[in-house]
């Protein structure tokens, strides 16, 4: 049983049908792991603000002068 | 949960983020010029002026590698190395060496590579017209890019790896990967330029497009995506709409896009069930493209206003827009029944260009004007010269496109028009008469397009004099005090 198994898989004929099965069952498991718990969810929607979190004097001095200057020039 | 402490700039590498920006504008003009030159070539085929070295057929493969390697690639290696020190929190690994390594192995194998095509020195394969020696070059360059980030990943000080490095990752995986295996051929001898590549056939054609649709998937595509789920946020002052919409988005892509290459071989000597599976999953494919198109759009939810105000947001938006507009665009095109009408017809380059131009050039233009500014630590020169090339941009790929949807739909109708006995109503060459005029209009686009261009270029360069001036003066004041 297990032999015609390997053999089925290892089948070049049989590829597709395997390629499709690994990714298929993959993806459906990612989207359960990151859908399914609300904890779970919360933590990965606290990696949003990462991109906001490396605000240093370049930043915010930018952002001000860009901010007055868009205000001036309309 | 992510930590907030953010290095201070002087402890990022940003000397070769500044190379490599300033380098992707110069190839970007480059590369533009030779593309409205050789658009100027196909309505006015007297610009040939019987020099070989500036024959469309020489000129194309040095506008593609300038626009996609040149200017793409340096913007990818500039924003890549910026993203992955920010969001990390931790200096660029490799010291000075091997990011200028990068730099210099990236740009001079661009540079000679488009050398030797006006020479004619070339592999014949679409985007990958590189002769053997620079492959060569290419791969050791590329091995010490992944390392670079890869290493700089390991030492961070975030404990969670932000999704643009995902994105970013995975165009540097995807991209060796395509690279070697599409290259792989056997030199003639050493010290000559042509090589014969190890496939042959319908087996060569379809490792051509295997390599030729993920290069627009990972190349074009996922890297420039990294650069969007950093940037938009960023300028919008507002974190990414969902995060976990972000995660579905790169498992989606990166599972996808791998398989619809042979959809560019509809109808040709290949298997018929590679080209359904190539139809099916480049439909599949609208799905996570508008998944991450949405994503993206709504991270401005709540600040609308930024539109009216910020033109480095409407850059970004227009190009999400091109995005999503190009991402429906394709898999319509994949379709066999469409793609009989649409294949060997402008329509095809019509679609590059509304996806090359309104969403690669202008998410990395947008980008540039976030990220230039706060690499010199000083404001734009001018907001206003944005505005404008914003507004060339647009109009330009709007006017690009049109035309070569009138110029590719026209042509293809004309080709399979039957008169009343069965016979072909057009000649070759009546529907190339009719694409005259769409194709001036289209030169005319490209040309509103360098035009934009060349007023970034204007604008940076003042916006660097700037802050070099003021550096001066406060290093004055501080030596005076």
């Amino acid at each position: 049983m297990l032999t015609d198994f390997w053999t089925w898989i290892m089948d070049l004929g049989n590829s597709k049908t395997v390629a499709l099965l690994i990714f298929f069952t993959t993806f459906v498991g990612i989207v359960i792991y990151v859908y399914s718990s609300r904890k779970r969810s919360e933590r990965l929607e606290s990696y949003r603000y990462m991109p906001l979190m490396d605000e240093d004097e370049a930043d915010k001095r930018v952002k001000a002068a860009e901010a007055a200057r868009a205000k001036g020039e309309k | 949960m992510a930590h907030s402490a953010a290095l201070s700039s002087e402890q990022y590498n940003y000397d070769i983020v500044k190379k490599f920006a300033i380098t992707s504008i110069f190839w970007g003009i480059l590369g533009m010029i030779a593309g409205v030159y050789i658009a100027s070539e196909l309505a006015w085929p007297f610009l040939n002026f019987d020099v070989a070295q500036i024959t469309f057929g020489r000129l194309r493969p040095l506008h593609t590698s300038g626009v996609i390697f040149g200017f793409g690639g340096n913007a990818l290696f500039a924003t890549s190395y910026y993203v992955v020190q920010r969001t990390c929190q931790t200096r660029l690994a490799g010291g000075t060496f091997w990011p200028n390594f990068t730099f210099w192995g990236w740009n001079l194998s661009v540079l000679i590579a488009g050398l030797l095509y006006l020479q004619g020195y070339t592999q014949g394969r679409e985007y990958a017209e590189p002769v053997w020696f620079i492959d060569l070059s290419i791969t050791v360059v590329w091995v010490v890019y992944f390392l670079i980030f890869t290493v700089t990943l390991i030492k961070r000080n975030q404990p969670h790896i932000y999704v643009a490095n995902w994105f970013y990752m995975s165009f540097i995986l995807a991209t060796a990967l395509l690279h070697i295996f599409n290259n792989l051929a056997v030199p003639v001898s050493l010290t000559s330029a042509t090589s014969y590549s190890l496939f042959s056939g319908a087996q060569d054609a379809m490792t051509q497009w295997w390599y030729g649709h993920n290069a627009v998937g990972f190349f074009l595509t996922a890297a420039f995506l990294g650069m969007m789920y950093y940037f938009v946020p960023k300028q919008a002052g507002r974190p990414v709409y969902s995060y976990r919409l972000s995660i579905i988005h790169f498992w989606a892509l990166s599972f996808m896009y791998m398989w619809v290459g042979t959809h560019h071989l509809h109808w040709t000597a290949i298997p018929d069930w590679t080209s359904t599976l190539a139809a099916t999953f480049s439909i599949l494919l609208l799905m996570p493209s508008w998944g991450g198109m949405i994503n993206g759009i709504m991270t401005l939810s709540g600040a609308w206003d930024k539109l009216r105000t910020d033109p480095i947001m409407m850059f970004m938006i227009t190009a999400l827009s091109f995005y999503g507009m190009s991402t429906f665009e394709g898999p319509m095109m994949s379709l066999k029944s469409v793609n009989a009408l649409s294949h060997y017809t402008d329509w095809t380059v019509g679609h590059v260009h509304s996806g090359a131009l309104g969403w690669v050039a202008m998410i990395s233009i947008a980008s540039f004007y976030h990220m230039i500014p706060r690499l010199w630590n000083t404001t734009l020169y001018s907001l206003q010269l944005v505005y404008t090339h914003f507004f060339l941009a647009t109009i330009g790929t709007i006017l690009y496109i049109t035309a070569l949807w009138v110029s590719g739909i026209g042509q293809g109708l004309m080709l399979r028009a039957f008169d009343e006995y069965g016979n072909l109503a057009y000649t070759f060459v009546e529907t190339v008469a009719f694409m005259h005029g769409p194709l001036v209009a289209r030169a005319v686009g490209g040309l509103f397009f360098l035009s934009g261009m060349l007023i970034m270029a204007y604008n940076i360069y003042m916006t660097i004099t700037r802050a070099k001036q003021e550096e001066n003066v406060s290093a004055t004041a501080a030596a005076q005090a």
